[in-house]
């Protein structure tokens, strides 16, 4: 028998198997219905802006489309002695234009950003091209200033020629592309960025260390004790975790601030001199004391939900078995709970890499992040477009370090609150 | 945790060193949130406590600084109150319908993608916000929306679903779907089946969630430091530019103001939260 005989039907002649799948996949559009809204907004305000940022860190576009013929030009140039008339022609023409449209200050900061020196000759450029005569535009260019006659400037400006570029993010790193076109990296004493990735990383790091050490004992005491007293104690993690983030960070202000209490009680006990208060704000120590303890919370919480499902008696089991107490919690109570440990850190440590709001109220000059830098970039000094890139380089960190927490301990494992 | 009689006396010891350190750390995690109330009632300028206060001195107490952030003259607190609520109060209203209509897609068994579509939905609450700010900002900013109230709105609603997303899929995870199925079959319609039996039952997890985008949105700084205008200043703001140019008492006073209400809030949540866990049978 051929198994289409053997087909069920349904009471109106469909195969049941048919109808069955008909019926699944109603019911896997309407669960996506239910889902689009969000997932559309999402897309639309959130998902694409970040992808427009990082269109944005690479679009290197406004020179390209401001000297269009130039480049076209400096197609077959081989960048090893002066172009040719063609070229210089062609800029001119380039460069009349922009004249024309009020641009070529635009150009004359861009081609800045490239190499130093275009400012000036760009500005006599425009003023002696009004008097220019029809053809030789090469000598007449180059007589307008000597490095107009600089294959270095040449060079400078076939450099922009692609419409995209890797600059910003070079620069996020403290690198950038040399005359000759190879990545190096400035020169020591201006290697800023690095300096500020690494202390983020530091700060970052050493602040989930402190949030473990100190989060382990109490989350242990919170999963241990009776209901009654647990619940109180709870509120003191409860509390300051729903208490605003300005309101706690202006606590520690006033706590650290050099006449403040924490001064105070070191002078009291005597363990420093009354005129020689030492500055625990504005410095790392404050970026250290403050997001140790409001991002303590964080770790509580996860360290004590896994916590609470370890069986006292698997403890108890241990130590009839002869191992002291100590031996006790480290081979059986301490791998238990690394799932916590694993969430709690996972959580803090992502947090204080982008951490913005208490490192610039109390970090001062030493204790700032990278996300403090992308926020100047952002409103000082509006350069969009490098305030991109490092927010793509930070996200891409912070991706890295999910996909190796999946990879390590899984996902799945994270337990929240 | 009493200790049984018979420890030896280096694990009492050990028991006891343990329990100083919980101690402190308990005292690190709560007394900075204690310091700012009775300074909010200084009489002087001073940000310490006077000699007057350390003796108990009534003068040394007054209610001037919160007179200041009631009837203070060019004061900014009242607008800044006025839009941080009407903001957070339409964030969460928006974060709760997105959110939960999104919530019973996803933890309907048919969903397809759903790992994917997780992640994207709860993206906001994993990139750091420095991030998030930048790119809402540049959306806010070619739709037009920027220093404007609905931009904002907009913005906290995306960093506030996903906040509603977990509570009410995890409140679902113990939903018996077969009391909608009952409905289904006893003649109601899918929506009223929603309002009168799902709703309801899933209503706690709802309610927290709520909570937590409304806090999310009443706290948020960095998002809304790129987007505010003038117009649209926001408790937070006030907060962070005073922090930022002069620590006046004043702050202490609208600090002391949200600590009680984060304290009402956190209460609400708890209650909440028990609640579910005894309708959902959970016991811990």
């Amino acid at each position: 028998m051929s198994s289409e005989t053997k087909q069920i039907l349904t009471t109106d002649g469909i195969p049941l198997e048919v109808s069955l799948k008909k019926a699944e996949r109603k019911n896997k559009i309407k669960a996506f219905l239910l889902v689009a809204p969000l997932l559309f907004f999402l897309i639309i305000t959130y998902v694409f802006p970040i992808g427009d940022m990082l269109f944005r860190s690479i679009d290197d576009k406004m020179v390209t489309q401001m000297l269009p013929k130039t480049f076209k030009a400096m197609e077959t140039w081989d960048g090893q002695e002066l172009p040719g008339e063609e070229v210089f022609a062609a800029f001119h023409e380039d460069f009349i234009k922009l004249v024309e449209d009020k641009r070529e200050g635009k150009l004359s900061t861009q081609l800045n950003y490239t190499k130093n020196g275009f400012k000036s000759i760009i500005k006599k450029l425009r003023r002696k091209s009004k008097s220019f005569e029809e053809g030789n535009y090469k000598e007449q260019i180059m007589s307008v200033h000597k490095r107009w006659a600089d294959v270095e400037y040449w060079r400078a400006i076939k450099r922009r020629a692609p419409e995209f570029t890797s600059q910003k993010y070079l620069k996020g790193m403290d690198m950038y592309v040399n005359e000759e076109g190879k990545i190096v990296s400035v020169e020591e004493d201006r290697r800023i960025h690095r300096v500020l990735w690494l202390r983020t990383l530091e700060i970052a790091f050493f602040v989930t260390v402190f949030c473990f050490l100190m989060a382990y004992p109490i989350a242990h005491l919170l999963a241990t004790l009776p209901m009654k007293y647990s619940n109180l104690l709870m509120i003191c993690v409860l509390l300051p975790f729903w208490t605003s983030l300005l309101v706690r960070t202006a606590s520690w202000m006033i706590l650290l601030q050099q006449q403040g209490i924490v001064n105070d009680f070191f002078v009291g006990i005597g363990l420093v001199a009354d005129d020689n208060r030492p500055e625990m704000m504005y410095n790392k120590t404050g970026s250290y004391v403050a997001m140790t303890q409001i991002l303590l919370p964080f770790m509580v919480l996860p360290l004590y939900s896994v916590m609470k499902t370890i069986s006292p008696s698997l403890m108890r089991a241990g130590k009839s078995l002869g191992g002291t107490p100590f031996v006790a919690f480290w081979k059986v109570y301490f791998p238990l709970t690394i799932p916590g440990i694993g969430a709690g850190c996972l959580l803090v440590f992502i947090l204080a890499i982008g951490y913005y709001i208490t490192p610039a109220l109390v970090g001062g000059a030493s204790g700032t992040l990278i996300s403090n830098q992308i926020a100047f970039h952002m409103k000082s000094t509006l350069d969009w477009s490098f305030a991109s890139a490092m927010g793509l380089m930070l996200l891409s960190g912070v991706l890295v370090i999910y996909w190796l927490y999946n990879k390590i301990v899984g996902i799945d494992n994270i337990k929240l609150g | 945790m009493a200790l049984p009689k018979y420890t030896e006396p280096h694990y009492r010891i050990w028991h006891y060193i343990y329990l100083t350190i919980c101690g402190a750390v308990f005292f690190f995690l709560i007394a900075p949130l204690f310091v700012i109330f009775p300074l909010s009632f200084n009489a002087e300028e001073f940000l310490s406590f006077s000699d007057g206060m350390k003796s108990l001195d009534p003068d040394a107490f007054s209610l001037r600084w919160y007179k200041d952030m009631i009837y203070g003259t060019k004061n900014p607190w009242g607008l800044a109150a006025k839009n941080s609520f009407i903001i957070a109060i339409f964030a969460t209203i928006g974060s709760v319908i997105l959110g939960t209509v999104a919530a019973l897609g996803l933890s309907s068994r048919h969903m397809p993608y759903k790992g994917l579509i997780m992640a994207v939905l709860i993206s906001p609450m994993i990139v750091p916000l420095i991030i998030s700010g930048v790119a809402i900002f540049f959306f806010m900013a070619k739709a037009g929306l920027a220093a404007t109230h609905t931009g904002i709105v907009l913005a906290h609603i995306i960093l506030g679903t996903p906040f509603v997303v977990i509570t009410v899929t995890a409140t679902l995870s113990g939903f018996d779907h077969s009391v909608t199925r009952a409905a289904a079959s006893l003649g109601s319609d899918p929506v009223n089946t929603f309002m009168k039996i799902t709703l309801p039952l899933i209503l706690p997890g709802v309610i927290s969630g709520g909570l937590f985008a409304f806090v999310t949105s009443f706290d948020e700084v960095v998002v809304v430091l790129f987007l505010a205008g003038l117009e649209n200043t926001t408790i937070p703001i006030q907060m962070w530019t005073g922090l930022r140019e002069q620590l006046s008492p004043t702050i202490l006073a609208v600090a002391t103001c949200l600590i009680i209400l984060s304290t009402l809030i956190l209460v609400t949540a708890e209650l909440l939260r028990r609640r579910s866990e005894r309708l959902r049978g959970i016991n811990r």
